[in-house]
């Protein structure tokens, strides 16, 4: 079980637990705003960003090409930029913050 | 997959050899750009690449002949298209919502129950047309019964050529439309024409001509499109029903099913953009005031980015199709067309064991020397209950 964190543009910060699936998947569960996953999770849309916190950016497994392509044309992106829809919730993610992009 | 459904991909050779192609289009010609990096690229520099040109000219054919009106925010540049898609953003995410949702299902479960009370059934006149319209109903949050106006237009309303003919049916949504704002204008509702007089921009009201644009907009850019999604997905069941049988084992899947279909069918080819500056693509001179068109059906099977791109995996996994456009200008109505399709997929998975074809005639798209399916202009078929 990992507590993933969750801080929306309003400011809102919701902590939520998952075991697995991906992390789009865990905020769309629990309606996180700013988390629309219009694709549902295919590296289409970019509509599931979020800028992870620098302090557990390494603990992710790198971002793949279609996934970096993608973001390249997000007008959001930074350095700890990606798509929540690509990233799967590990035991190694318990505590992880992301701040959601849009 | 057998070849009713089978829409080829008549840009290959092209695409590989030289990544564009030039076209005539009513004297204004375009240059299609046919690869994946490309045409992302292309649809994101909007400073180079304009939508908000002289109102029709980024359409392909070219509707410069047929309206005036400046669709927004579709025609409309940043940093501007973002303070008017701000507007509208929100209402067309309701789809989202369960309530819109559960409209949709019942909407989409009895128009699968009425057809499959039929041995022969119009696709097309008979099922496609009138949920589409029925579901825009929904989207515009406006009473059901006004769907059977638009049904009644039949499906070339907002075909757009060059002779009078078309003129004057683009002018039966235009006039419609025109009443339409003025009606809720006297009696505000909750629907879309009351939200958006309503709505303050840049300190003032939207004008009338403002809200027309955005309205057109809803009604034009999902009525062949979605038209085309539905008939294409029908005729894909008809031929593959163990895609049915899959869907219904496994729903989970249906996200992936609907991302995938859009990008095999790509229900619109392409759009174009205006050029601003001399600039260059793939070694290819583009000058200004030139067009351009983003070629949506062509990135959508290049090889470099979709392992196997002419065949469909229900459950591909990474999927980055721009079947709806993409960048600031993606599709406005995605939300809303996904939602229809995944519900659809999952009731015919639930209600429908087989499609029969009874008969179809191709909808074959003209682009200089490309020939390219987009759908179909009849098609028959007969739902075969579970």
């Amino acid at each position: 079980m990992a507590k993933i964190t969750f801080i929306t543009q309003d400011g809102e910060n919701l902590s939520v637990e998952g075991d697995s699936g991906s992390l789009m998947q865990l905020a769309s569960q629990h309606n996180v705003k700013g988390i629309d996953a219009d694709c549902g999770g295919v590296c289409s849309c970019a509509t599931c960003h979020v800028h992870v916190d620098p302090k557990f950016i390494d603990a992710l497994e790198p971002a793949s090409e279609t996934e970096m392509d993608l973001l390249e044309f997000d007008d959001k992106v930074n350095d700890y930029s990606r798509l929540s829809c690509q990233i799967n919730i590990t035991e190694k993610l318990d505590g992880l913050v992301v701040k959601v992009a849009n | 997959m057998r070849n009713k459904s089978r829409i080829p991909d008549p840009f290959e050779k092209a695409r590989l050899e030289k990544g564009w192609e030039s076209i005539n289009d009513q004297d204004d010609p375009v240059s299609m750009i046919l690869r994946h990096k490309d045409v992302r690229r292309c649809a994101h520099n909007y400073k180079t690449f304009q939508s908000g040109a002289t109102p029709g000219r980024i359409v392909v054919p070219s509707e410069v002949n047929i309206r005036d009106t400046r669709q927004i925010p579709f025609e409309v540049d940043p940093p501007l298209h973002g303070e008017y898609r701000a507007l509208v953003e929100g209402w067309f995410k309701r789809p989202l919502e369960q309530g819109y949702q559960e409209q949709l299902q019942h909407l989409i479960r009895t128009s699968i129950e009425e057809a499959l009370s039929k041995d022969d059934l119009d696709l097309i006149s008979e099922f496609s047309l009138p949920l589409q319209s029925r579901a825009l109903t929904f989207l515009l949050n406006i009473p059901f019964t006004e769907a059977e106006t638009w049904i009644s237009w039949g499906t070339h309303v907002f075909r757009s050529e060059e002779s009078a003919l078309d003129k004057d049916k683009a002018n039966i949504l235009y006039d419609y439309i025109d009443q339409a704002i003025d009606q809720a204008a006297a009696q505000p509702g909750e629907d879309l024409y009351s939200m958006l007089l309503s709505c303050e921009f840049q300190g003032r009201k939207l004008t009338k001509e403002e809200i027309k644009g955005v309205m057109i907009l809803t009604f034009a850019g999902g009525r062949d499109t979605v038209i085309n999604a539905l008939n294409n997905s029908i005729a894909y069941f008809a031929d593959n029903p163990a895609s049915l049988i899959r869907l219904n084992q496994e729903p989970e899947i249906v996200h992936q099913t609907v991302e995938e279909l859009i990008r095999y069918f790509s229900p619109l080819t392409h759009m174009g953009r205006v050029v601003t500056e001399d600039t260059q693509v793939c070694n290819h001179a583009l000058s200004s005031d030139s067009r351009i068109s983003l070629c949506w059906a062509s990135a959508n099977r290049d090889p470099a980015v979709f392992e196997n791109p002419n065949e469909i995996q229900l459950d591909r996994k990474i999927n980055p199709h721009v079947g709806f456009g993409f960048s600031h200008h993606k599709c406005l109505g995605a939300t809303h067309a996904r939602q229809i399709l995944r519900i659809l997929y999952k009731t015919l998975a639930e209600l429908v064991k087989e499609i029969k074809i009874i008969g179809a005639e191709e909808n074959i798209e003209h682009w200089g020397d490309f020939r390219r399916k987009v759908g179909f202009n009849e098609l028959r078929v007969q739902f075969i209950p579970k």
